[in-house]
């Protein structure tokens, strides 16, 4: 298309040319960063640069992949983790959502509510964890809790200050079409903040991921934070760094699944 | 002007607001009619509480004191032979041209096949037809305007308020889209209420010109605006001889300093 059309200046010719070459100039550019530091990582460790045992070497994370994969248990450990932080970033974005529309609803509580919810807020999520482990019991469910709960103020406070920031002139327009509150909720608030919630879903999957790691160094005998603390043990940093890589893959993945998710809902913007 | 008969009155209407640093007087005694299907205009200096009273005869707001009345019967809230037109089109990005017209049909449960045919009916008869499926980003201005105007007619309004509905355009825009929105409400024979801070505007679309004094507001002159030419068109009623006087005359009312 850029050379093939005779209708294209040269001019115009040159700038896509110039355009596309600097793309390329990027991609290729991430991509020596990858391979460099694999490569010197892996050379580094050969040429006892480093100790492996201590930084572990790209083939023996490969290795231990293996390793993990034939004994069945790497999908195991994958999916525990995941199927936690996905109900975590879920339950927290629409628990959240539903409590912002209380708070809409009713001003007054909105107001009587608000500094409760900026301590909860600024309380570092993580200091509840042991609570949770006493009073939910040690496995998967304290583990969604944690997440949910690290994300689930953030929430509420994100999209509620969405909900508030609608333009008054569209809630007075259907005002003077004789909308109920509901009916402005549904036709205005709510499409209106389309974008605030999937924010707030897109900085939920991060801050779950937190929670979940953390829930699982506390009290998990699966996942990929297990693995992790397992790992650190047993002074196997193979492992450790193995999970660390793999929980970089995934945690990027589904960011790009929430953006693709933007994306398709957000068509007519 | 036909059989003046009054569709909307404004009974000692006042209107105050409270704040912690005190009340303030946005209208008082403030007493006018409308008449059938003229075209008034309500014009008055910035912050003199135009829109207040056009909100409180949207029945948006309750006055402090007075009342509006509209065919008659006390304003109390929101009425459906009232149609309102925001400043800005106010269309919803997310819903296409088509839904955006059908929302107030949607909000006064009204929204069935015929409806929904008049609706698209009125989109192809000024000349959106073929946008129905369109979203707003990917119209013009002036046709955003008119889509604006559309969704107000669905819900066949006797009365259309219009608040400022074109200070958001640009100028040569909001020449065409006044003379579009003119030509649509005298076909339309609706009744309709201006509420502007541009005189040329109000004297090139109005049977009348309803000049506000500086808050509280309250009537300080009606200009019948007669001009010697039949045209109905904006444009061409800028050019009347009798353009100038009035505009003139309206510009000392105001007072602007």
């Amino acid at each position: 298309m850029i050379n093939g059309n005779p209708h294209i200046s040269r001019e115009h010719q040159a700038y896509l040319q110039a355009v596309k070459l600097e793309q390329m100039k990027i991609v290729i550019s991430r991509v020596a960063i990858l391979v460099i530091f694999v490569v010197g990582w892996e050379l580094a460790a050969r040429w006892k640069m480093v100790d492996p045992f201590i930084t572990s070497q790209p083939s023996r994370i490969w290795a231990t992949l293996v390793n993990l994969h034939s004994e069945g248990l790497l999908y195991h450990h994958i999916g525990i983790t995941t199927t936690e932080t996905v109900i975590g970033f879920v339950s927290g974005t629409i628990i959240g959502t539903f409590l912002a529309v209380i708070l809409w609803w009713s001003e007054f509580l909105s107001k009587v509510l608000d500094p409760y919810l900026v301590v909860l807020n600024a309380l570092p999520k993580i200091a509840l964890g042991p609570i949770l482990i006493v009073w939910i019991g040690n496995g998967s469910p304290a583990i969604v809790a944690m997440a949910l709960l690290i994300s689930l103020i953030v929430t509420v406070i994100s999209v509620h200050s969405g909900f508030v920031q609608v333009d008054e002139a569209k809630i007075k327009l259907l005002r003077t079409f004789g909308a109920t509150k509901w009916q402005i909720l549904q036709k205005v608030i709510l499409p209106a903040s389309v974008p605030t919630i999937v924010s707030a879903l897109k900085i939920n999957v991060g801050l779950s991921w937190v929670g979940v790691i953390v829930g699982e160094f506390l009290v998990s005998r699966a996942g990929l934070g297990y693995l992790i603390v397992y790992g650190g043990q047993v002074f196997n940093l193979d492992l450790v760094m193995t999970s660390v890589m793999i929980l970089a893959i995934e945690a990027a993945l589904m960011y790009q699944g929430v953006i693709y998710l933007e994306k398709s809902l957000g068509k007519w913007q | 002007m036909m059989e003046a008969k009054v569709i909307v009155e404004a009974k000692d209407l006042t209107m105050n607001y409270h704040t912690l640093d005190g009340e303030t007087a946005a209208i008082k005694d403030l007493n006018l009619q409308v008449y059938e299907g003229e075209f008034v205009s309500i014009i008055g200096p910035s912050g003199c509480g135009k829109s207040t009273l056009l909100s409180l005869i949207a029945g948006l707001l309750t006055p402090s004191n007075g009342a509006v009345l509209v065919k008659g019967e006390v304003v109390s809230g929101p009425n459906p032979n009232v149609g309102y037109m925001p400043q800005r089109d106010q269309l919803f990005p997310w819903r296409n041209i088509l839904n955006n017209v059908l929302i107030g049909l949607e909000v006064q449960h009204k929204l069935n096949d015929e409806t929904r045919e008049k609706a698209k009916e009125l989109l192809s008869t000024y000349g959106l037809g073929d946008f129905i499926h369109h979203y707003p980003n990917q119209l013009s201005g002036g046709m955003r305007q008119r889509a604006a105007l559309i969704r107000t007619l669905a819900i066949n309004p006797e009365i259309l308020l219009l608040d400022e509905s074109f200070s958001a355009l640009d100028y040569q825009t909001r020449l065409a889209v006044s003379d579009e929105v003119r030509s649509i409400i005298y076909k339309e024979k609706k009744t309709s209420i201006l509420v502007t801070h541009d005189i040329a505007e109000a004297i090139s679309m109005s049977d009348r010109i309803i000049v506000l004094t500086k808050r509280p507001a309250t009537v300080k002159n009606i200009h019948e605006i007669r001009l010697s030419c039949d045209e109905l068109s904006p444009i061409k009623r800028r050019e009347a001889p009798e353009f100038r006087s009035y505009f003139n005359q309206i510009w000392k009312e105001l007072d602007v300093k």
